[in-house]
């Protein structure tokens, strides 16, 4: 761009809360409901002073109720509205169980498109924050199985804007996964106008020759920042971010690996089962032939969850040490 | 407070404002879904559909809420046992018998079970098998009524006793209340959740009190008398029309057959429980009070019964020579736009 | 020194009364020394009960160790204590040491210990309390009679699909069981009337078929009282029962928290003017039953043996890393599969 459009500094979790800002000045369809987002605004504050602004009607403290948090979402959206459905913390999100994966998602294949689901079901999930067994969880595996959903789990401030944009126009119900760690970590610029960001389009972090490192939140910025420190040792690797778990990039992914012909997946979430399970079955499926090495996966170890004492919150989560070192170690098998 | 029975035999009928054109469209309403229930069993006996769910027993509590309901206004959201609501807010014969048939010009395209109807020309939300997955919903579409200041209309939402065990249940009643939404909760209380009592599906036997716990009003009725059923659920539906926030509204009934052509309801209730309730069919007891009261003839009634007839045979024979939808419209409908289902 | 005569002390004797306010002034110790810690540093994360002493201290003497089965919430740091948790225990908890009860896993204030009867909770909202309707399913379906659980929650927990399915399922079949609700008016930031559209919590008992009492919630002995009634009744077959026992939250829900963007000063002095600590001190002074000077001693001996627990915790070793991988199944586990 030749001219660069205004823009403001701004963190993931202020991303969060602007671009909500946005859409409840720009659409009175657009209401937000969940627990604490109104006199409190929210446990991370992203919501604060909304209620003020916009009026109880439209910021609503619900009940400690998750599957009617999203339940009522759910018929809010069936008839004309567009709610923004907060869990408080991803690892509340069992009791909604039920209204996600058996309703929302269902609502226009089970009246064959005569009702809609058009609505947002935000939550911070994921650990280093000293979460303990309740406030750390990685929630993504356990949805992007349920056909009906989008699943976006996006990773810088720009990003959160364009694909939470997105999400709240979006026709059919999206979960949008914070990654908590990041919220006050990653800093970056935002446009101030508005735009979108298309799902199921990932973003190329670092071109690279040598390794392809598939990942999203804030172990896509640790990949990013690893194959930063091997590109000084003269490894070129190359770093995509998902943005959005579901719909999935593909072609982002085979294109890349075409190039380098190795795989890695990065997630936080555990190994078993999770997304990286299902990216290295699709690369077996369509590009067996283009390896030259066989597909790692650094992910979270199959533990019910990390515990609180630091030690065991440490080991559950991949360091960018880690990283680095499983990106050599690929690089020149 | 049990509002009691409209003394069918004594005095003067109480009708509640009820024309007699209207009394006689509920007993239409009441043969009418009585005979798609029937017409569903036989078809299951011929083995022309695979599965069939009947509501005898529903019939007055359905034909005289659906009376209550301002079609064009008010949003229902119902659940798997509600043909005769449905047909009273104006689902037709042909969309029931299409929903049987599975057929592709059924609203959900011949997607949901039998009975699972649901139609936005009429204002009747789509909704699941799962019990009180719905109420949320209904919640949620109350919930936009207010926010949009659509006073004048309001949400009525069904469910049987069993539901009331449902944490949804409880978490959407609290929310109704706190809101204070235009809502109407109606029970259709008919005892037996597939083959669990009532006396197993909670510890006290009166749903409508729980109401107080949530702080809005709750009333039980004859769910067998349709002009009782009128009277409570339009004096609760114009509370929540004029801003007076929900209601919780209980009609006691029965559910004369099994839970469904899979169920056999002799491995848990005696046909003595059966027969007693049988001698109070709503049915022929409101086609007794039409006749006492001068309303309709003998006669009449049996004509109207041999239009019903014809009526669900038409509906049969013109939804059953309709096509299946396609193998290819599995795919259709999972979002909006284009769907890569092989992915 | 007279002794009141309006005084009822439901049966309670002299040491057990100024064991309940023993309790009440560790809770509040332990409670600040978590808070004093975070300050330092040396902690990430504290909350507090404050403003629930009263109802914690009085409904644990009604709770029979040994026989009895606890099912707290995470606000429950004086009902532990007061059926036995030690405060070496709470400290454990609070840095989260390999020693603690969860090998130093979970959460301050999630304890659990098999020796004492507390079961293993999250700190997800009413999850606990099928889990107490079956222990107590348990308990009569073994016919051990003599036996009841206790349960507590928040008043937010209510509106939770959970606790309604829980407390209709125990009506259904008469278990064993009380709920208590100690309701302190503030779910975080959102307000009772925010979260239901009654006043009193055990008004709800009537839906479901059980008896339903509510009671001050910063009167320890009216707790006891209120608690041992309905544990009586659950022991001897009765049934179970809704207790609510009002009380407040004086601070913010934790140290994560600024509650002065959700509710006024005012309000809260208000409310810290009917302080349960200094109220009930007031009363066992009044009644005799302690002098002001016995109520300094109790304080001073409370303070020694928190720091005596912290200094003793702290120098504790934490879990191993590898620690993390213990206890998934019955059997080892490779988490690395």
């Amino acid at each position: 761009m030749a001219i660069a459009a205004p823009s403001k500094v701004m963190t993931n979790v202020e991303a969060v809360r602007a671009t909500l800002y946005d859409a409840l000045k720009r659409d009175d369809r657009v209401l937000i409901l969940g627990e604490d987002v109104g006199n409190r605004g929210n446990v991370f504050l992203i919501t604060k002073g909304f209620i003020e602004e916009f009026g109880a009607e439209r910021v609503i403290d619900t009940p400690i109720a998750e599957a009617s948090i999203v339940g009522v979402a759910v018929g809010m959206a069936m008839e004309g509205l567009r709610p923004i459905a907060e869990i408080q913390f991803a690892d509340f999100i069992y009791p909604a169980f039920n209204q996600i994966v058996g309703e929302a998602a269902k609502i226009r294949y089970r009246s064959n498109g005569e009702y809609t689901c058009p609505m947002v079901i935000r939550t911070p999930y994921g650990g280093g924050v000293r979460g303990a067994l309740s406030h750390s969880i990685s929630v993504e595996a356990l949805f992007y199985h349920v056909p009906g959903l989008k699943i976006v789990a996006p990773s810088t401030p720009r990003d959160i804007k364009g694909l939470l944009n997105t999400a709240i126009e979006d026709p059919d119900p999206v979960m949008f996964l914070e990654h908590k760690r990041t919220y006050r970590l990653i800093k970056d610029e935002v446009p101030d106008e508005y735009f979108t960001i298309p799902l199921g389009k990932a973003n190329v972090l670092k071109e690279g020759s040598a390794l392809t490192v598939v990942s999203y939140g804030l172990n896509a910025h640790q990949a990013l920042e690893a194959a930063q420190r091997l590109e000084g040792e003269g490894l070129s690797v190359e770093v995509i971010d998902l943005r959005s778990i579901r719909p999935m990039d593909r072609k982002a992914i085979l294109d890349s690996l075409r190039k380098t012909h190795k795989l890695l997946v990065i997630h936080e979430d555990n190994k078993f089962g999770g997304i990286g399970a299902e990216i290295s079955a699709m690369v077996a499926e369509e590009a067996l032939f283009e390896l030259d090495a066989p597909i790692r996966r650094l992910c979270g170890p199959d533990v019910p969850a990390m515990g609180y004492a630091l030690p065991l919150e440490e080991e559950f989560m991949i360091s960018t040490d880690r990283m680095a070192e499983v990106m050599r170690e690929m690089v020149k098998y | 407070m049990t509002t009691t029975s409209t003394p069918a035999t004594t005095g003067t009928l109480e009708r509640y404002g009820l024309s007699d054109d209207q009394l006689r469209v509920i007993l239409h309403t009441m043969l009418m879904q009585r005979q798609l229930d029937n017409r569903g069993f036989q078809l299951n006996r011929q083995g022309k559909i695979p599965f069939a769910l009947g509501s005898e027993g529903h019939e007055a509590i359905q034909a005289g809420a659906a009376m209550a309901f301002i079609r064009g206004k008010d949003i229902l959201a119902p659940y798997y046992r509600d043909l005769g609501l449905a047909v009273g807010i104006g689902f037709t014969p042909l969309e029931v018998l299409l929903s049987l048939f599975a057929r592709a010009a059924d609203h959900n395209g011949g997607r949901q079970f039998p009975n699972h109807y649901s139609s936005r020309r009429i204002g009747m939300m789509s909704f699941s098998s799962i019990l009180a997955a719905q109420i949320p919903h209904a919640v949620g579409a109350a919930y936009a009524l207010q926010y949009r200041k659509e006073s004048g209309r309001a949400v009525l939402v069904t469910f049987g006793d069993g539901t009331t065990s449902e944490g949804e249940w409880h978490e959407s009643m609290n929310f109704a209340a706190v809101h204070r939404l235009p809502i109407v909760f109606l029970c259709e209380n008919n005892q037996w959740a597939i083959s669990t009592p009532l006396s197993k599906q909670m510890g006290q036997p009166n749903i409508c009190k729980r109401a107080e716990g949530y702080g809005m009003p709750g009333e039980q009725f004859d769910g067998f008398d349709p002009i009782v059923t009128y009277d409570v659920v339009n004096r609760a539906m114009q509370r929540a029309r004029s801003g007076s926030g929900p209601s919780l509204v209980e009609g006691m009934c029965y559910r004369f057959l099994a839970h469904s052509t899979d169920d056999d309801d002799r491995t848990y209730r005696t046909r003595e429980e059966v027969e007693v309730q049988r001698a109070n069919d709503p049915v022929p007891r409101f086609e007794r009070v039409l006749i006492e009261n001068k309303i309709m003839t003998a006669e009449e009634i049996d004509a109207l019964r041999k239009d019903v007839l014809r009526e669900a045979n038409e509906a049969t024979d013109e939804a059953e020579a309709m096509p299946y939808p396609q193998a290819s419209d599995l795919y259709t409908n999972v979002h909006e736009g284009a769907w890569e289902p092989w992915q | 020194m007279t002794r009141r005569t309006d005084f009822d002390r439901h049966g309670l004797s002299d040491e057990q009364l100024r064991s309940i306010l023993r309790n009440m002034l560790m809770q509040r110790g332990l409670e600040n020394r978590g808070f004093q810690l975070n300050r330092q540093g040396k902690i990430p994360f504290a909350s507090a009960s404050e403003g629930h002493e009263a109802v914690q201290a009085g409904a644990a003497m009604a709770f029979e160790r040994g026989k009895d089965i606890l099912v707290p919430y995470y606000r429950d740091l004086g009902l532990a204590l007061g059926i036995g948790l030690t405060p070496y225990e709470v400290l454990l908890s609070l840095f989260a040491r390999a020693a603690d009860h969860s090998g130093g896993r979970q959460f301050l204030h999630h304890y659990a210990s098999r020796r004492l009867g507390v079961q293993t909770i999250s700190s997800v909202i009413a999850a606990q309390l099928p889990h107490a309707v079956g222990a107590a399913y348990a308990l009569k379906l073994r016919g051990e009679s003599g036996r009841a659980v206790l349960t507590t929650f928040g008043d937010g927990a209510t509106s939770e699909g959970e606790w309604h399915e829980s407390i209709n399922f125990a009506a259904v079949h008469q278990l064993p069981i009380v709920f208590l609700c100690e309701n302190n008016e503030w779910a975080i930031s959102t307000p009772q009337r925010m979260q239901m559209a009654i006043k009193d919590i055990y008004r709800k008992a009537e839906g479901y078929g059980i008896p339903g009492a509510g009671v001050d919630g910063f009167d320890p002995i009216a707790c006891y009282a209120a608690a041992r009634d309905a544990l009586n009744r659950a022991r001897d077959g009765g049934g179970p029962t809704l207790l609510e026992a009002k009380c407040y939250r004086f601070l913010a829900h934790s140290t994560d928290d600024d509650d002065s963007a959700y509710r006024s000063r005012e309000e809260v002095a208000e409310r810290r003017k009917d302080d349960p600590v200094p109220k009930f001190e007031r009363v066992l002074v009044g009644a005799g039953v302690m002098t002001p000077s016995a109520v300094e001693e109790m304080r001073t001996s409370i303070l020694a043996e928190i720091n005596d627990a912290t200094d003793r915790a702290e120098t504790m070793p934490y879990p191993r890393s590898d620690d993390l991988y213990a206890q998934v199944y019955g059997a080892s586990y490779n988490p690395w599969q």
